[in-house]
């Protein structure tokens, strides 16, 4: 059974009620401008990752965090595994939807696989340069 | 050497124990073997013909005197006792364990070295000129750029799955010795009429299957923007770059495709929102990482001659010492193209001999060059007949840099699961017929590159003269290219109908003879003559006399 992490917990849900906002679900063709002018509306943003090493919902998740300000729920779908998740968080995703099979408390341990990154992202947005600068 | 901080060692630690882990789930059969293919390639764990080989990271071919003595540890204790520098100035190990890989990780992060993105679809190795820091012709320093580039590529998140795997050369030279217009991203640092550093930036360049040559997108991007124009080019390439067809996925497709003015557009309209993003440079940072590079303590010598010698010597100093930017100090190759030896095989106590040359002659550092020899890069120009006389004794002072035998090559069939033919042998076979000192300095100048498939690691592309193995039912066949060069790059063209193992030596032979009876002076090299007159008077030469003596063997259409 697929589990489903949010805020770093393993969590449960049901299906948003309507007043709660529609679910966009965005492929890695999408352009994430296309759903621009609804993401305020949004109770979710879906991306999929149709394959383990498909990498376009990594550009997607950052571009509709810095440039088209979304800030609810970002959930990653598909084939999503436990060596992914810590990217995953950097780009801005703040939900996942792990594949069959992954075990859910492994895949826990991996928000913390790195206990700091070099570039700018979502999660940091001030790159370690001008953090050892200060 | 780029010494880390507390920092960037703990990112390298983090990642021993991240793959410690992966390899424990996958030996548990927590992992596919595809997925963990996935993530061993990005640490440089290829599953091989006969056993894994890892390819160890020499970021930028830097290296200090006690990583190679830990190299030749681990090669003892992890493998057999030998490595082998591969052309993107990487080491690569034929023989580990795969249960002891992460144990051999550890052993490298003690030194301060890793297998991070050394394969795998990511941004690999920063590879640059060999002679950085100590050419005469320097704009800028390119380790210290190559470090900048090195953190940024790191683990970065959102390119780490990129549709194919993409290398980035950085030159800081007048002269590229970095072959910039044959890589997916090339970086030539140039200064502008205000003394001003930035960068010329070349995409998609590159070697493989469908070789290319860059285009420019920009003739100067000031240094402050070269992280945000480069998340720029690789976010276009992460979202539009091809993942339908492997061998279409490099950028230089995508380039090719949309046309590199449309391309250009893009990127232009992508950087637009990056431009002076966080993500700018700062000058405190350039400063930092300059200090955290050791320098030579270099003496104040002045200019002096080279002491005269035998004739060996001579013929050493000739094709082996290079001009220094600092007076009284010269730069010296040690060769690793010994006929008989596969080119850029070292034996672990090679490697400790080696470090204690570069301790003694050259400030414990020395270079990897992607023509797969080392570089001591400070050595005193008094000093040359000592060095000399014991790189001798070391088998590592054939003087031959820059001529016929000096040969590029890949592990091919020998090695690689995905070779079509054998490349060592050819090389060695190469080096036999032509083993007299003198005839080769006659011939002059010469790059000849060798590849066992068309994913082109040995660079046949842009050797003078490029020999590619190819498969035909089974069979080897090797397929010879004449007039490619690495820098001003350009791509070879085929002669014709590849040849059988065995006949390649006298190919070669017949190439070269063409050249000596058309060349108009000695100044004048084999890649100039075959550029001036074109391939039909070497095509003559080499299928004349092989269209009577061996009708069908020789003829075979070559498939690459």
């Amino acid at each position: 059974m697929a589990t489903l992490i949010k805020g770093r917990r393993i969590a449960t849900e049901s299906p948003p009620s309507p007043e709660q906002g529609e679910v966009l679900r965005l492929e890695p063709t999408d352009d994430p401008a296309s759903v621009a002018d609804r993401l305020g509306r949004a109770a979710r943003v879906e991306v999929n990752f149709p394959k383990f090493g498909d990498g376009r919902g990594f550009s997607i998740a950052r571009l509709l965090r810095e440039r088209y300000g979304y800030k609810g729920e970002l959930r990653a779908v598909g084939q999503v595994g436990r060596d992914h998740l810590f990217y995953l968080e950097s780009c801005g995703f703040d939900a996942f939807l792990l594949r069959d099979g992954e075990d859910p408390e492994e895949a826990l341990a991996a928000f913390n696989d790195f206990s700091e990154s070099y570039q700018a992202s979502v999660k940091q947005p001030i790159p370690l340069f001008r953090r050892r600068a200060k | 050497m780029y010494l880390y901080d507390e920092i960037d060692s703990r990112i390298v630690d983090d990642r021993v124990k991240q793959f410690r882990d992966q390899t424990r789930r996958f030996l548990a059969g927590k992992l596919s073997e595809d997925d963990f293919r996935a993530l061993r390639l990005r640490n440089g764990l290829y599953i091989q013909r006969y056993a894994p080989m890892l390819r160890i990271a020499i970021p930028y071919g830097l290296l200090s005197t006690r990583q190679l003595r830990k190299l030749a540890d681990i090669s003892r204790k992890y493998d057999r006792a030998y490595g082998h520098f591969s052309t993107r100035q990487n080491l690569q190990l034929n023989w580990p364990r795969l249960e002891q890989v992460p144990d051999i990780l550890a052993e490298l992060a003690s030194v301060q070295m890793h297998a991070i993105q050394t394969s795998g679809n990511c941004i690999r190795n920063i590879t640059t000129d060999h002679f950085a820091g100590v050419a005469q012709d320097e704009v800028v320093d390119s380790f210290v750029w190559c470090e900048i580039i090195r953190q940024w590529s790191t683990f970065n998140p959102e390119f780490s799955y990129l549709p194919r795997k993409f290398k980035i050369a950085v030159n800081g030279s007048v002269s590229d010795r970095a072959a910039v217009a044959v890589h997916d991203i090339g970086l030539h640092a140039v200064k502008n009429h205000l003394n001003e550093v930035g960068f010329k930036v070349l995409v998609g360049g590159g070697l493989g299957r469908t070789p290319m040559i860059g285009h420019v997108m920009r003739e100067f991007l000031p240094w402050q923007h070269l992280l945000t124009y480069l998340d720029a080019i690789l976010r276009v390439y992460n979202r539009y770059g091809r993942r339908d067809n492997l061998n279409k996925a490099r950028i230089k497709i995508l380039v090719k495709e949309r046309g590199p003015d449309k391309f250009r557009e893009e990127i232009e309209a992508e950087w637009a929102h990056l431009k002076d993003g966080p993500a700018t440079l700062i000058p405190e940072e350039i400063e930092r990482v300059q200090a955290r590079f050791t320098r030579p303590a270099y003496e104040n010598l002045g200019p002096e001659p080279i002491p005269e010698n035998s004739p060996a010597f001579a013929a050493w100093v000739k094709r082996n010492v290079h001009a220094h930017k600092v007076p009284g100090y010269a730069a010296v190759t040690l060769s690793l193209k010994k006929t008989g030896v596969p080119p850029g095989d070292v034996t672990a106590d090679q490697m400790d001999a080696i470090a204690g040359l570069a301790d003694r002659y050259s400030f414990g550092e020395l270079r990897v060059s992607h023509e797969q020899n080392l570089i001591l890069a400070d050595v005193r120009a008094r000093d040359l007949p000592a060095l000399w006389r014991e790189a001798r004794a070391l088998g590592l002072a054939t003087p031959n840099v820059g001529l016929l035998t000096n040969i590029i090559c890949c592990p091919g069939g020998d090695f690689c699961a995905l070779a079509n033919a054998k490349s060592i042998p050819v090389a060695q076979a190469i080096q036999e017929r032509f083993d007299d000192l003198d005839y080769l300095h006659e011939i002059g100048e010469l790059d000849l590159n060798i590849s066992g498939c068309m994913n082109a690691c040995g660079h046949h592309h842009v050797g003078h003269i490029g020999i590619l193995g190819v498969d035909k039912n089974g069979e080897e066949w090797y397929q010879v290219e004449i007039g490619g060069n690495q820098a001003p790059g350009a791509l070879g063209k085929v002669i014709g109908p590849s040849f059988a193992r065995a006949d390649v030596p006298d190919v070669i032979e017949r190439l070269i003879d063409t050249y000596l009876v058309h060349r108009d002076s000695e100044a004048e090299r084999f890649v100039d003559v075959a550029q001036r007159i074109g391939i039909e008077p070497f095509k003559e030469r080499v299928y004349g006399n092989a269209h009577q003596r061996a009708p069908d063997r020789n003829r075979e259409p070559a498939l690459a």
